[in-house]
């Protein structure tokens, strides 16, 4: 990497309209190569919209993306095998075995030694002992993890997280934190976070963006916000700017 | 940036091609159902129509009806029909299963994405209508593969309908989500009547009969009974479907295209699932 690189995600003048409704406002923000950046807001605050457009699902209808200083709207597929992502918009298909999915996804991403990297990643995750159950037959725990397994598969410098602990208990939840942590320290890759989880943004992320209505209500890191607001955590910082009057138009 | 254990092909990938097809026969394998349904449908068809044959030539004594016009139709509608349908059910697999956004945000292409549906299609159908085919042999001496290369050029024009209504479908669900998925089952049949699968072009009326030469199974129906009443092999109607076939799958890989697009701006791909 040099001082040049561009960044891993550079989002400029980004907007989305639904049916006349703007559900992104034209915000700018960029996450640097190694950042784990958090973007917090409420429902139909934008957080999945703007994932969605970063990721290529979903069409901006103004403003650029680009992922590693590639425009996604020209080239993304010289991108995504470097990126993966985690939603609770998707699921893995369930009659196929955990194993059969990772080998799947692990051709699609054109991963070489696909069963090492399977064998890993199970030792990582802790995956051994349901390898080879079908998919569907897994508790949301496991399936959580099952997702993790497959956001992982290709090592990617780009990661993509929509509520990756949502719906888990509190153990499991903090499991994943902690290969998340562990996974950017040994792999130096950029983190996306969308949450609704202060605890596990405070945790997670480098710097925090707060967004409402589909505008950028503020950012900083989670320090300084908690700070600015002279409150004790994110979780109060989060509800000053929640309660707080919008000045921007409606979110889808 | 650390050496990735990844290849990135980034032009079209044959790999990843074949990363689909694994997806789909993992499903098939780990599903007796999906597999008893491909052939179930098919056999009660062709014996329900064998038998019909049977009956009519006994009571016509029209040898025509001997040498297996009935059920040679029947099974090349199935052809046509099943080609559509295993292009679609694969492509709504996904729908059902959430899969469609980790599969559009995975490097696989489109083109790549069709492709694997055209060569599932082409394995349901071996399944299908394989078992099938050789019991028609065996139960009413109607032997398609006796056809020769009749039988290839009649197969090779239906799937190629069936692919470009089955990549139309497929396009429709992405943009309109699961409330389109019952065209998968029922749209081919509009083509039933039209394209005169079991009786002459003529039969129609007149201000039919354009609508049903524009459609490219009509020509391939024609021409089954061509051979099998006239003992003629019509290639020229076989060149003419041909040609309405391309048009045809041009026009459904730009609709599928433009489908696309129309649920990316939407961000219907986002949610798509059951």
């Amino acid at each position: 990497m040099t001082e040049n690189s561009p960044p891993a995600i550079e989002i400029r003048e980004l907007q989305k309209r639904y049916s006349g409704v703007l559900a992104v406002c034209g915000f700018s923000f960029s996450l640097a190569r190694g950042e784990v950046l958090g973007l917090l807001g409420g429902n139909g605050a934008g957080k999945t919209t703007t994932i969605g457009m970063i990721m290529g699902l979903v069409l901006p209808s103004a403003g650029s993306v680009k992922v590693f200083g590639i425009d996604m709207a020209k080239d993304r597929y010289a991108v995504l095998p470097r990126m993966n992502f985690e939603s609770p918009y998707v699921d893995m298909p369930h009659r196929l075995t955990v194993r059969q999915n990772l080998e799947v996804f692990g051709r699609l991403y054109g991963v070489q030694n696909i069963k090492k990297r399977i064998i890993e990643l199970a030792r990582e995750l802790h995956l051994e002992e349901f390898l080879d159950r079908e998919s569907g037959a897994l508790s949301a725990g496991q399936k959580t993890r099952i997702a993790l397994a497959k956001s992982l598969i290709n090592e990617p410098d780009l990661l993509l997280l929509d509520e990756p602990t949502a719906s888990l208990d509190p153990d499991t939840a903090d499991w994943v934190r902690t290969r998340l942590e562990t996974y950017r320290k040994a792999h130096g890759a950029s983190i996306l976070l969308a949450s609704h989880n202060m605890a596990e943004v405070e945790r997670l992320c480098d710097r925090v963006i707060i967004m409402k209505a589909g505008t950028i209500a503020d950012e900083g890191t989670p320090q300084i916000l908690i700070e600015r607001y002279g409150r004790h955590s994110l979780e109060e910082v989060f509800l000053d700017v929640a309660r707080a009057p919008a000045t921007h138009g409606a979110a889808a | 940036m650390s050496m990735k254990n990844y290849r990135y092909d980034s032009g079209f990938s044959f790999t990843r091609v074949g990363a689909l097809i694994l997806r789909y026969t993992y499903l098939l394998r780990s599903s007796w159902p999906r597999l008893l349904e491909l052939v179930y449908w098919p056999t009660v068809q062709m014996l329900t129509w064998g038998f019909i044959q049977v009956y009519i030539s006994g009571a016509s004594g029209r040898a025509a009806f001997a040498v297996g016009t009935l059920i040679g139709a029947m099974l090349l509608w199935d052809v046509l029909f099943r080609s559509q349908l295993g292009f679609s059910v694969s492509f709504l697999e996904e729908i059902w299963a959430r899969n469609i956004g980790n599969l559009l945000m995975s490097p696989m292409r489109p083109s790549e994405f069709i492709t694997a549906l055209i060569i599932m299609s082409l394995v349901r159908l071996a399944i299908g209508l394989g078992p099938v085919a050789v019991m028609a042999t065996i139960f009413f001496g109607f032997n398609y593969f006796a056809l020769g290369i009749s039988a290839a050029l009649f197969f090779a024009n239906l799937v190629l309908t069936g692919w470009a209504v089955g990549l139309f479908v497929s396009g429709l669900v992405m943009r309109l989500g699961l409330g389109a998925e019952s065209l998968a089952w029922t749209v081919m049949f509009v083509l039933l009547p039209l394209t005169s699968v079991y009786y002459p072009v003529t039969i129609l009326p007149t201000w039919l009969q354009p609508v049903a030469w524009s459609l490219p199974p009509t020509y391939v129906f024609e021409g089954l009974r061509a051979l099998l009443i006239d003992h003629q092999i019509r290639l020229d109607l076989m060149a003419e479907a041909f040609a309405l076939n391309i048009v045809l799958f041009a026009a459904a890989s730009l609709a599928f295209r433009i489908l696309l697009e129309r649920a990316r701006e939407a961000g219907s791909l986002m949610q798509m699932g059951e």
